[in-house]
């Protein structure tokens, strides 16, 4: 069991150093606020519109709000060389990889949970009445974008242009997470609102596929 | 086979890695470097490399900058894999896996953390008991636990090469790898390396150290080592022809 006393500590060291310095956060925060704003302001939606419209907006900025924030995930272990530091204390480097993309998606859920009040009013939808079912959809979705840009994050790491490298590799891979997300999202938004399991499958089966991946091959990534 | 060179697949893995921890902690290991090839993309770090390192050695590498001694030591870490060649460690027990404790010039540290809390840190992530103690422990033997709270960017550059040390030798390692460990030091935190790295050699680890010419560091090695465009082309115990490596090494 040390694959999960070990991912428990870097867990810690990740959310530790995040909320110490709370420069993710916050950059994300403001980045996703702006554009929900901007998008609200552009297209001035209706309800009906809102209803439409709203969530595909929504997990776009999410998703581009995710590259920023997954970015320098592995990056910044380059500064002092501590990814070796930890590939030589770690008996499984998939513990590395666990605990960064937990630490990604529980600091995306916190800024989907911080701005979903936000765009509730400002796109003048109905979300409390279906909170949880939305949160269960944003835990999916968070989770399927977590554990494909931790992984692509420790590829671009390692290259060249990898400011935009990342956001190449990572925004057409999660196609599918945009649209089950948006589409189970809209189902809960809509006048009667449902939850749809067929789109949660879909991230269900993403999320199951993508970290079997990880755990299989995420030590080849962190080769040098 | 070595620690980080996993079977081909995780299928082949146990649930027994607590235990390896345990037994991995303090054992005399040598290192057998047999054919040894590492090449990125065209350009070759290692070439066909032979060396055997008896455990207890002190070997000091020297050559020019990109001679490939930092590789050298990176793939006797495991974090390099090698293109070619094997890499051995004589003195353990088939399927043993060894303790290395590896230093760069990078501090390998996180900066945003305590100097206690990069040591507790590694502590637990190498299956340490008592974690916090060990911690304190490692503070104590460096001279740093009037700092222990503070944070690590604010400490100086010997003070972080003191912290760094500290967190290689967390886990007891028969095998210690310092590659360029003194760069940048003055000249007291160099005569307090210099001291620990003694008081090493002299507990009986198996230590392999670059160096960049003569220095309070090279005078402790039993053995050294030249390596030249990725081959070695000098290699002598202490004696009459110890000096002339390092000097050659530097030309």
């Amino acid at each position: 069991m040390r694959l999960f006393a070990n991912t428990a500590a870097l867990l810690g060291k990740e959310l530790q150093t995040e909320f110490r310095s709370r420069e993710l956060l916050t950059t994300t925060i403001v980045f996703v606020l702006i554009v929900i704003v901007l998008f609200s302001f552009t297209f001035d939606p209706s309800v009906s519109e809102s209803r439409r419209f709203g969530p595909g907006l929504l997990w776009l900025a999410f998703l581009f709000s995710a590259s920023l924030m997954i970015q320098p995930s592995f990056l910044k272990e380059r500064t002092n060389d501590t990814l070796s530091a930890l590939r030589l204390s770690v008996g499984d480097p998939f513990a590395i990889f666990l605990a960064k993309l937990l630490a990604n998606a529980c600091m995306l859920l916190l800024t989907q949970l911080l701005l979903l009040p936000i765009f509730a009013v400002l796109y003048n939808v109905r979300v409390f009445p279906v909170f949880p079912q939305l949160m269960l959809v944003f835990l999916l979705g968070s989770t399927g974008v977590a554990v494909t840009g931790t992984a692509l994050s420790a590829i671009s790491a390692q290259a060249r242009m990898r400011e935009l490298l990342l956001p190449l590799l990572l925004l057409p891979l999660l196609v599918p997470i945009l649209i089950a997300s948006t589409e189970a999202t809209a189902a809960l938004l809509d006048e009667k609102p449902a939850l749809r399991w067929d789109w949660l499958g879909i991230l269900v089966a993403f999320d199951v596929v993508f970290l079997t991946a990880l755990w299989l091959f995420g030590e080849y990534l962190l080769e040098e | 086979m070595p620690r980080n060179a996993r079977a081909p697949s995780k299928f082949c893995e146990t649930w027994c890695e607590a235990d390896a921890v345990s037994a991995r902690i303090g054992r005399p290991a040598g290192l057998k470097f047999t054919k040894i090839e590492k090449r990125f993309a065209s350009l070759y770090a290692l070439r066909r490399l032979d060396l055997e390192i008896a455990p207890g050695e002190c070997v000091a590498l020297t050559g020019r900058n990109g001679s490939g001694k930092t590789t050298l030591l990176r793939v006797a870490s495991q974090l390099t894999r090698p293109t070619r060649g094997e890499l051995a460690f004589p003195g353990l027990k088939e399927g043993e896996a060894p303790a290395i404790g590896y230093v760069s010039h990078a501090i390998m540290l996180y900066e945003e953390l305590t100097a206690e809390e990069n040591l507790q840190l590694f502590a637990r992530l190498l299956g340490i008991a008592e974690p916090r103690r060990r911690a304190t422990q490692s503070l104590e033997a460096t001279n740093l636990s009037a700092r222990a709270t503070s944070l690590v960017r604010t400490f100086s550059r010997g003070m972080k090469q003191r912290l760094a040390i500290a967190r290689a030798l967390l886990s007891d390692p028969g095998v210690l790898l310092l590659d360029e460990a003194g760069t940048g030091l003055d000249t007291e935190s160099m005569a307090w390396l210099a001291n620990r790295i003694r008081a090493l050699r002299d507990e009986g680890r198996t230590i392999v150290m670059s160096v960049h010419g003569e220095s309070a560091l090279s005078q402790l090695a039993t053995r050294a080592a030249r390596l030249d465009a990725g081959t070695l082309v000098a290699d002598t115990r202490a004696g009459a022809t110890f000096q002339s490596v390092f000097a050659a090494g530097e030309a």
